[in-house]
C-alpha cells in the first residue's frame, strides 16, 4: 500500500469532522444511537469497520493504540487492524493495557481498569438491542424514541419462564441512564459490570451506520427481574496458566481424549500476571515458556 | 502443556504470499493484462463498474485482476478506492436523450422515431459453445455504415404527450447522496435508484424475478433500453459556465406498467427506471421492475406483504460489499461468545436434567 497517497489514519478530514460530530453527539446523549456517513473501508464490514472509522477519527499521532479481538492481541484480525494503524497513522502499537492510550476491542472489555485518560472503542455487528424482536429499522428507532421497551422484557420473562433463566450469554442489553437500551457489543456478560468506568467508550457499527457512546461513569445497568436478578458468569474454574480466579476465560480443547484446558482471553492481563510469578494450574513460570 | 495459539502475523504473511503465487496461477502460461481484461472482458468490467459506483474501466480491469475473477471482492476494492477520493463538484444531469446510441429496443412500439438497433447483444444467440474459440483465433470485421444523424428520442416521451404515462413530479435540485449520508428510511426516490444501482446484480434480479412471479406483480413492458455514450458537462467556476469532461457509457432502462388506478390516482401507465454504468442490460431492466414495486406507496397501491415492496428490507439488503462481508465475518474468532453460550447451555441442561431426576424419584 502507497501509504504517503492516503492522508493520517486513512480517512480524510472531513470524513473525520463528520465522524466526531457523531461521536459528540452520542456523548452527549448516552446510549442513543447516532446515524453517520460510514465509509468504505480497506477491510470487509463486519470486520471492524465501525471501530476502525471511529479510532480514525479519535487517533493523534501522540497516540498509543492497542487492538485486541476475543481478549487477545494475537487474533488473526486484531493483528490486521493494529497493523492497518500502523502503516496509515505510524502511531505507536502496545499489547500492555496500562500502556494504550487508544483500544479497539471486538467482544470483550479489559480486564485491567481503565483509566480516564484512556479510549475504548467497540466493533459493533449489530448495535440495535431491539433487532432480533423487530426486524425494522424504522419500528425500532419509533420504540426508542417513546421509550417503549416491554417487548423487550417480555423477551426476557419468556427466557426466564421457559429455561428458568435469561437465556443470554453475550450482548446482554443494558439500561443507559435510565433512558436508551442499548447493545453493549457481544460482550461475555461477564464483561456488563464493567460498562460503568473511568474511560470513554465509543462505539461503531460500519456496516449499520451507527455511532454511539458511553462517557466516564454513566449509569449502566443490566436489564433484569428483582428475582431474578442480573448475574456476570464465567466458567467456574481459574486460569489454567496464571492462576487467576477473576478473569473471563477461554476454554481450550487440548488433546484427542476432549481435555480442556481454561486459560485468560485477556492475553495482556494473563501476560501480566504471569511476568509477576503467578503460575497457574497447568501452567509453568514465564521464562521456561519463551521457547 | 498448551501454549496457545501465537504467530497470527507470520500466518498472515504467509497467507498473502500464498495468495499472491495462486493469483498468478501457473507461470508456463501467459500473465493476463489489464488492457485484455478491459477489452475482453468487457461485461465483468461494467459490472464491477457499476455495483463499485467508480466509472473507470482501467481501475475495474486491475481490480479484476487482483480479485482472481471474484466480482464481489473486485467491487469491493473498487469501493475501498473509490471512498478515498476527494469531491471536486457534481456534473450535471446527463442527457440520456441525446446518448449516442449503440442498442436501443422497446418492445412497445414496433417503429418510433430513431428506429430500433440490436447492437452487440447476446440476444438471438444459439448459447452453443463455440470450440473454434478456444483455438483462438481473429474475428472478422462486422458490417458498418455510417451512424444515423436522426435524434432519437425517448420513446416513454409519446406517451406523456398523450397523458397516458403518470407524470413524474421534479425531485430536488441536489438530491441526497447515499455514499456521503447515512441511509434514512423511509428513503425517497433518488435514494432508492442510488442503491439499486450499486445493488448486487443477482439480488436486484432476484427481487425483479419475484415481482414477475407474483410478488407485487406490476406487468411491466421494456418502453425503451437503450445503451451508449453520454457526455458529462460540469460547471466549472472559473469558467462560469459548463464544459465536457468525458464521456461515460451507461445503459437506461424505461418500463411502462399497466395501472388500472388507485384510490388517488386515475388509470394510467405508470414508470419504472433503471439507469446502470455500462453495458448492464440485465441488471438495468431489473432496476426498473424493483423501482416501479417500491413506488406503491406514492401510487396508492395495496401494500401485498411481497419483497420487493419492502423497501427496508430491499434497500437494507441489496449491497453485496455489506452483506458479503457481515457474512463471512462468521469465520472471525467467536470464541468469548461461544464460551459464554457454552456456559449458559450447559447451565440450563443442568437445570433440566435436576427437574427430570426430581421427577423420577
Amino acid at each position: 500500500m502507497n501509504v504517503s497517497a492516503y492522508n493520517f489514519a486513512y480517512l480524510d478530514e472531513q470524513t473525520k469532522r463528520m465522524i466526531r460530530r457523531a461521536i459528540l453527539k452520542g456523548l452527549a446523549i448516552p446510549g442513543y444511537q447516532v446515524p453517520f456517513a460510514s465509509r468504505e473501508m480497506p477491510m470487509p464490514y463486519g470486520w471492524g469497520t465501525g471501530g476502525v472509522q471511529v479510532s480514525a477519527a479519535v487517533l493523534v499521532p501522540e497516540d498509543t493504540f492497542k487492538v485486541i479481538d476475543q481478549g487477545a492481541d494475537d487474533t488473526t484480525n486484531a493483528v490486521s487492524i493494529r497493523r492497518f494503524f500502523e502503516k496509515t497513522a505510524g502511531v505507536a502499537v502496545t499489547e500492555d493495557t496500562a500502556r494504550a492510550s487508544v483500544i479497539q476491542t471486538r467482544h470483550r472489555i479489559p480486564e485491567m481498569p481503565l483509566r480516564a485518560d484512556q479510549i475504548l472503542v467497540y466493533q459493533v455487528p449489530i448495535p440495535e438491542p431491539l433487532r432480533f424482536l423487530e426486524p425494522s429499522e424504522v419500528e425500532t428507532r419509533k420504540m426508542h424514541s417513546l421509550e417503549e421497551y416491554g417487548l423487550m422484557h417480555v423477551k426476557l420473562y419468556e427466557d426466564i419462564s421457559q429455561h428458568g433463566a435469561i437465556a443470554t450469554a453475550y450482548a446482554y442489553p443494558v439500561k443507559v441512564e435510565g433512558r436508551y437500551v442499548m447493545d453493549p457489543s457481544p460482550i461475555p456478560k461477564f464483561d456488563n459490570p464493567k460498562l460503568t468506568m473511568d474511560a470513554i467508550q465509543l462505539f461503531g457499527a460500519g456496516r449499520e451506520q451507527r455511532i454511539y457512546a458511553l462517557p466516564p461513569h454513566t449509569r449502566v445497568v443490566s436489564l433484569d427481574f428483582e428475582d431474578f436478578p442480573f448475574e456476570a458468569s464465567k466458567a467456574d474454574h481459574a486460569c489454567d496458566l496464571c492462576g487467576a480466579g477473576d478473569s473471563y476465560l477461554d476454554e481450550l480443547i487440548v488433546d484427542d481424549a476432549g481435555g480442556r484446558l481454561f486459560m485468560c482471553s485477556d492475553t495482556d492481563y494473563c501476560t501480566t500476571r504471569r511476568a509477576a510469578g503467578h503460575v497457574g494450574a497447568q501452567g509453568v513460570p514465564v521464562k521456561e515458556d519463551v521457547a | 502443556m498448551y501454549v496457545a495459539v501465537k504467530g497470527g502475523e507470520r500466518a498472515i504473511d504467509n497467507a498473502h504470499a500464498w495468495l499472491a503465487e495462486e493469483r498468478r496461477g501457473d507461470s508456463e502460461v501467459a500473465e493476463l493484462s489489464v488492457a485484455q481484461i478491459r477489452e475482453q472482458l468487457k461485461l465483468a468490467v461494467n459490472r464491477v463498474m457499476a455495483e463499485g459506483s467508480l466509472f473507470d474501466p482501467d481501475l475495474a480491469a486491475l481490480a479484476i485482476k487482483q480479485a482472481r475473477g471474484d466480482m464481489i471482492e473486485a467491487i469491493f476494492l473498487i469501493r475501498a478506492y473509490r471512498t478515498t477520493l476527494p469531491r471536486f463538484g457534481a456534473s450535471h444531469p446527463i442527457a440520456t436523450g441525446a446518448m449516442r446510441c449503440d442498442r436501443r429496443v422497446s418492445a412497445t412500439f414496433k417503429d418510433a422515431p430513431g428506429g430500433q438497433l440490436l447492437g452487440p447483444t447476446f440476444d438471438y444467440t444459439h448459447r452453443l459453445l463455440d470450440f473454434k474459440l478456444a483455438a483462438e483465433g481473429d474475428v472478422p470485421a462486422a458490417p458498418e455504415k455510417p451512424a444515423d444523424p436522426a435524434r432519437t428520442p425517448h420513446i416513454m416521451g409519446f406517451l406523456d404527450r398523450e397523458n397516458l404515462i403518470q407524470t413524474e413530479e421534479a425531485g430536488a435540485e441536489t438530491p441526497p447522496d447515499l455514499t456521503r449520508e447515512p441511509l434514512e428510511l423511509p428513503a425517497e426516490r433518488p435514494l432508492r435508484l442510488q442503491s439499486l444501482t450499486r445493488g448486487d446484480e443477482g439480488f436486484i434480479l432476484g427481487m425483479a424475478y419475484s415481482t414477475q412471479r407474483g410478488y407485487a406483480r406490476n406487468h411491466a413492458f421494456v418502453a425503451e433500453l437503450r445503451i451508449g455514450t453520454v457526455a458529462v458537462e460540469m460547471d466549472i467556476p472559473e469558467l462560469g459556465f459548463a464544459i465536457e469532461i468525458g464521456e461515460i457509457e451507461v445503459t437506461e432502462c424505461e418500463t411502462v406498467n399497466q395501472f388500472k388506478g388507485s384510490r388517488t390516482e386515475p388509470p394510467q401507465f405508470t414508470r419504472g427506471y433503471g439507469l446502470v454504468f455500462g453495458m448492464s442490460e440485465r441488471k438495468a431492466i431489473s432496476m426498473a421492475l424493483v423501482d416501479r414495486a417500491l413506488r406503491w406507496k406514492e401510487l396508492g397501491e395495496d401494500n401485498l406483504g411481497a419483497p420487493a415492496q419492502d423497501e427496508e428490507f430491499v434497500l437494507s439488503h441489496a449491497d453485496n460489499i455489506q452483506a458479503t462481508g457481515f457474512l463471512e465475518h462468521i469465520k472471525l474468532p467467536h470464541y468469548v461468545d461461544f464460551q459464554s453460550e457454552l456456559e449458559l447451555i450447559r447451565k440450563l441442561r443442568r437445570a433440566v436434567s435436576d427437574t427430570i431426576r426430581e421427577a423420577a424419584e
